[in-house]
């Protein structure tokens, strides 16, 4: 049995702090590179890893993560290989696979589940799961004990955020801005409200995604969010390096930057 | 009124919403907004009045005495063709930028794959006095570029999308993508009977006039009911609007005719319900074309109409409950089948429905000499000419269309206002 994300977020919070979570598709730029990236990105100093399932159709994610998806498909990405990366990312810090509903409905609900607990999966992020239509999900969640991180939006109704939260396990992921995924200039003024309406109805620790690309950012967002959650600009460090050495780097210190942000060091 | 779908959208194990959570309250709100406004007199009044007096709507229903002896029974023609913009697209994009202008939104984006929903979008969008944006798959743009002018013309900005597959399927990742980050002022004109709950049952209330309409001159006509009903299956939303009528008439048999592209053997086609799986695309389940790891498979089909992987959630319901019956139709019967009608009727009809008259061979072997087929005409085919022509090598006709796609291309590239 996993314990999850769960014992990561309590001594984050022991400590004062929020947690940092870092995202990277699985197979981008090739299988055996993710796990190199992620590796980085923990030397760097996350306290948790999201590993992306790469699908064809991200109706969340904005032209990086996009990039990176496609790459990582056109290179014959296969979920066996995502299950590869869970392990090897799950040998370093606890780690929640994010993936679209489709390819999880594919292979099986079960099998799928079965098979992220082998690897030593957390659980899952499903951005375009919600739970009022993920009863098989959540059955198979409950019986392996996996996290099940559902999202909540600026334009959640108070009944939708206490429903989403009631089926959350590990942590709530709240949607910083309406938008798609993407490093943004500004901070969003809406996700502190958003935590806020959150926390009224739950006590799970709340993450905060999109749109975080740098260690003041991360720092921001620290001072209200119990997670501090980056994709977009950990990809776009890895696409913008000449070669794999300098992916490796550039992610690495833009992971030292973040957890710079969530540790009050900046 | 067909009972379907539930509360939440779901057509048996079908539909459903499969979205960002961002977008579940305006879902929400777009339901509670289109239910009050079918619910009002005056909403439907206006709707109806509009497709009365500017849509040209109701369309005749045709009886096609010289098709249908090629054919082999009596086959009437619902002329959506004749509509105004050429198809029965029209319908829903009035009755969605009614609804928009009754929400008080200024904006309306829509995703298109021939072209037909994009102008008729861009119409009702400048009938209204509305700000519009279509997205088109690069690929749909260069095949269609006669449409991107028709749309530009009308005052539409027209995206070229250039992820993924760059047709249909991708020009709605990237209206999604927008909407979640534009929906407090701006509607999504869906284009199809599919998509996240309540568009499979929204778009349905705005089209199945085709098929109430259908229902009652047929009755007036010869006093009785037809045999059946047809029409072509791309997201479903003329097949969906000329079958509801007949959903409780259990002596009116049903059929679908889906884009079997090049055939099955060449994996290049896009008959989804035929041979697709079920699973989840664009906020709904249904069936889909996908690999065996839940990726979407490209679609193929001579009608860019009909070229997308997915299919309305009713449709497959009314598949799974032997309610209807779909079948794919080459792009070579397709094709025939436009000339035929073209010769024998002096009516070219888009390569689209083009896909259901050609289905009608084998349903009038079928049920018979004496029996009443009731087909769809969902568009006509003039923004197919440059298609047919090829097709058929007429090359002079396609050097001279060319042409004039080009010209039309080129003059619109400056803001026609």
């Amino acid at each position: 049995m996993t314990a999850g994300v769960a014992p990561v977020l309590a001594r984050t919070r022991g400590e004062g702090r929020a947690a940092l979570v870092g995202y990277l598709p699985a197979g981008f730029p090739t299988v055996d590179a993710s796990v190199d990236l992620i590796r980085a990105m923990v030397d760097g100093g996350v306290d948790l890893v999201e590993v992306g399932l790469p699908y064809s159709d991200p109706v969340m994610d904005g032209p990086t993560i996009q990039a990176a998806a496609d790459a990582a498909l056109k290179g014959g990405t296969r979920i066996d290989d995502v299950f590869r990366v869970v392990e090897a990312a799950a040998a370093l810090v606890p780690t929640l696979v994010m993936t679209y509903w489709n390819p999880v409905e594919r292979y099986g609900v079960d099998r799928f589940t079965a098979r992220l607990r082998e690897a030593g999966g957390a659980g899952l992020i499903t951005p375009d799961l919600i739970p009022d239509e993920a009863a098989e999900w959540i059955a198979a969640a409950d019986e392996h004990h996996l996290d099940k991180v559902f999202l909540v939006a600026p334009s959640s109704t108070q009944a939708r955020l206490e429903m989403t939260a009631a089926h959350c396990r590990g942590f709530v992921y709240a949607t910083a801005v309406m938008g798609v995924t993407g490093a943004r200039e500004q901070a969003s003024s809406a996700a502190p409200e958003l935590v806020r309406r959150t926390r009224a109805v739950t006590a799970l620790p709340i993450g905060v995604g999109l749109g975080v690309s740098n260690g003041q950012q991360a720092a921001a967002v620290a001072h209200y969010a119990d997670a501090v959650i980056v994709g977009s600009a950990l990809v776009r460090a890895a696409i913008e390096a000449d070669d794999p050495a300098g992916a490796v780097a550039a992610v690495a210190d833009l992971t030292r930057d973040l957890a710079r942000g969530v540790h009050g060091e900046l | 009124m067909s009972p379907l779908p539930d509360e939440r959208g779901h057509f048996g194990r079908f539909g459903g919403r499969f979205m960002p959570e961002a977008l579940i309250g305006p879902l929400d709100e777009l339901e509670q907004a289109w239910q009050d406004a079918m619910a009002d007199d005056a909403f439907v009044a206006d709707f109806e009045r509009l497709l009365r007096e500017y849509a040209g709507v109701p369309s005749l229903l045709y009886d096609a005495t010289r098709f249908s002896e090629v054919v082999g029974a009596r086959v009437l023609l619902k002329r959506e063709d004749l509509n105004h913009t050429g198809a029965h697209k029209i319908r829903n994009v009035l009755g969605q930028a009614l609804l928009t202008q009754r929400m008080g939104k200024r904006r309306v984006i829509a995703e298109t794959g021939a072209g037909q929903h994009g102008v008729a979008a861009a119409t009702a969008a400048a009938y209204l006095g509305l700000e519009c944006r279509v997205y088109m798959g690069e690929v749909d743009t260069e095949r269609q570029a006669l449409n991107v002018a028709r749309m530009k013309m009308l005052g539409a900005e027209v995206v070229s999308v250039t992820s993924g597959s760059r047709t249909l399927k991708d020009a709605i990742n990237e209206a999604i993508r927008e909407w979640v980050a534009t929906v407090d002022h701006t509607a999504y004109l869906f284009g199809t009977a599919a998509g996240p709950h309540p568009f499979p049952a929204m778009v349905r209330s705005f089209t199945r006039g085709i098929g109430d309409e259908t229902r009652a001159q047929c009755l007036e006509l010869f006093g009785r009911l037809p045999d059946a009903a047809l029409a072509c299956v791309g997201g479903g939303s003329n097949a969906i609007g000329m079958f509801t009528a007949f959903i409780d008439d259990p002596n009116v048999r049903l059929y679908g005719f889906e884009p079997g592209g090049e055939g099955f053997e060449t994996g290049r086609h896009a008959a989804t319900i035929t041979a697709g799986a079920v699973g989840v695309l664009h906020g709904t389940r249904s069936f889909l074309l996908q690999d065996d790891e839940g990726q979407t498979l490209e679609s193929h089909s001579i009608s860019a109409g009909l070229d997308y992987p997915g299919v309305g959630p009713e449709h497959a319901w009314l598949a799974e409950t032997g309610r209807a019956t779909y079948r794919p139709i080459t792009d070579a019967q397709a094709m025939d089948a436009m000339v035929v009608l073209a010769k024998t009727e002096g009516i070219i009809p888009a390569i689209e429905s083009a896909h259901a008259l050609a289905g009608a061979y084998d349903v009038a072997r079928e049920l018979g000499p004496d029996a009443t087929l009731a087909i769809c005409l969902s568009g006509r085919g003039d923004k197919d000419m440059v298609t047919a022509a090829t097709w058929f090598d007429l090359v002079e006709v396609a050097d001279v269309v060319d042409d004039v796609v080009d010209d039309a291309v080129d003059d619109t590239a400056v803001d026609p206002r």
